[in-house]
């Protein structure tokens, strides 16, 4: 918990937000509804007397009663998928259409991906990155399982991507040299993650903090070269941290080749706006566009969302 | 006459990329490659599987035989680590179809269809094999199918032999569902 007194100030209510902080997280399943209705997963669930509620803001989005989604014959046929409640807002936020080019460059182990496919109903193509080849393989299961087809899986380094397998500089009419949208769900300190992982503060250092930084504003920057222009880049963390959030933000607001949007979260989700002010620093105003998910608001994990557009 | 090609040795399959499949025989390059007409014939005679079902996918192969529907297109061949869904095992004797495959693509299926009662069902959901001597369709490969919220599905891939079926259920897809 230690870490976390530091964002007392930025807080309201900050006894609320450290007594959540301390309370395990609910078992959280999206119905994955390329394979069933929601309509059809939740009978399936009933019938088996799976007790679950749906979410306030997403009828497909379920909690359960009990721990773990593993043994039920709806999640057997790759009707439901594991994933936690707050991590649903990212794709949201990116809003993919069926037939467009995505890219989704630190992807694994796909809960994001997943949900990127059944929103572009399997249909376009949906470029799925990471640069750590065991966590691929998990990726992997997870989109096959789903029974997604419109996934293409690459194990790169996300902050120098490179097009040159996709035939980029050919005069193949099949290349693809540009996304229409990307999702940057950045490595990051996971204090957010708290409530999972008692001990995800364990490791937790300024140093890290700072490293990692480093690396989300390289990935993140490469979103933006490689994705055209008008198009939506959409950059999430699991952490509280604003070096983490929005100072990477104002970092690449400042390079000038993209813009704040706005994004209103789901109705029934609450959420507080992106700090403009932090330890001495001040950042671009549009950052409090972005939006900072708090675990005592909707008694969730905690995460941070911002959509930019890419004007050049 | 300089035509180098015609000496060398035909173009093996390359387990490192994913190359389209030709349409037809007539273009067919790579030794024993299937082509896209192979497959889609294949999941229609062995499980009624209607071709259009396909009009939305290229056909791909990585590996020996290992062969992926991807649901746009893309240049040919491709060096990435996936490629949409595998669905086939093919250049061997009985092409095996796969679990996931199954599971998305054989919903519709009417032929070489098993349809489980509960026990059953759990029992190939763990991946243990079972006595069936009420099947009297074809040996081979089948689809496992049971009913669940209001309608048939299938589960995974089923070998029929000798009175027996066998559950293909991959170790990482096992579930015990009692
Ligand atoms: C927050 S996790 C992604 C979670 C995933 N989006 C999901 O929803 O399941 C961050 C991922 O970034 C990957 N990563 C770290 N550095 C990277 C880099 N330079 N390029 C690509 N991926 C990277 C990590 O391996 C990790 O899988």
């Amino acid at each position: 918990m230690q870490p976390l007194e530091r964002y007392a100030s930025l807080v309201d209510d900050f006894d609320a937000f450290r007594a959540a902080c301390e309370r395990p997280l609910p078992s959280v399943v999206r119905v994955n509804t390329l394979k069933a209705s929601i309509e059809r997963a939740r009978e399936a669930l009933n019938a088996e007397g799976v007790a679950y509620e749906a979410t306030d803001w997403h009828p497909g989005v379920l909690r359960l009663d009990e721990r773990g989604p593993g043994t039920s014959w709806p999640y057997f046929h790759g009707w439901l998928h594991g994933q936690e409640e707050v991590s649903a807002l990212p794709a949201l936020a990116l809003d993919p259409q069926p037939g467009e080019v995505v890219w989704d460059a630190a992807a694994a182990p796909g809960s994001k991906t997943t949900q990127l496919a059944d929103l572009m109903d399997d249909e376009g193509v949906l470029v799925g990155n990471d640069n750590n080849l065991g966590r691929l393989s998990a990726l992997r299961h997870n989109a096959e399982r789903l029974g997604i087809t419109n996934l293409v899986v690459t194990n790169q380094d996300a902050r120098n991507f490179s097009f040159k397998p996709f035939g980029d500089r050919t005069d193949d009419a099949k290349r693809i040299e540009a996304f229409d949208k990307a999702l940057v769900d950045a490595p990051c300190s996971c204090e957010g993650t708290i409530r999972k992982n008692p001990d995800a503060l364990d490791r937790w250092s300024m140093t890290h903090v700072e490293s990692v930084a480093g690396i989300q504003k390289g990935i993140l920057r490469r979103a933006i070269q490689a994705t055209k222009p008008g198009g939506t880049v959409v950059y999430s963390t699991c952490t509280f941290a604003p070096e983490e959030n929005e100072a990477v933000l104002d970092h690449v607001l400042d390079e000038g080749d993209c813009e704040m949007r706005e994004w209103d979260a789901p109705d029934g989700f609450e959420t507080d706006p992106g700090v403009t002010e932090w330890d001495g620093e001040t950042y671009d105003p549009s950052v409090e566009l972005a939006h900072r998910v708090y675990p005592h608001r909707n008694d969730t994990g905690g995460f941070f969302c911002a959509k930019l557009e890419v004007t050049a | 006459m300089t035509d180098a090609d015609s000496n060398a040795d035909p173009p093996e399959n390359d387990g490192q990329q994913f190359d389209r499949l030709p349409a037809t025989a007539d273009e067919r390059v790579v030794p024993g490659r299937p082509t896209r007409e192979e497959v889609v014939q294949w999941w229609d005679q062995r499980f009624g599987v209607p071709p259009e079902t396909w009009d939305g996918h290229t056909f791909w192969e990585k590996g020996n035989g290992k062969i992926w529907a991807f649901a746009a297109d893309v240049v040919s061949p491709i060096a990435v680590e996936g490629l949409g869904l595998r669905i086939l095992r093919a250049r061997q004797e009985h092409w095996k179809p796969s679990t996931n495959a199954v599971q998305r693509f054989c919903r519709d299926a009417t032929e070489n269809v098993v349809v489980l009662d509960g026990d059953e069902a759990a029992c190939f959901a763990r991946g243990d094999d079972q006595e069936l001597p009420r099947w009297d369709g074809d040996w081979g490969y089948v689809v496992a199918a049971h009913e669940i919220a209001g309608d048939v599905e299938p589960i995974g891939v089923g070998l029929y032999l000798h009175g027996e079926l066998r559950s293909t259920v991959p170790k990482g897809r096992r579930e015990d569902l009692e």
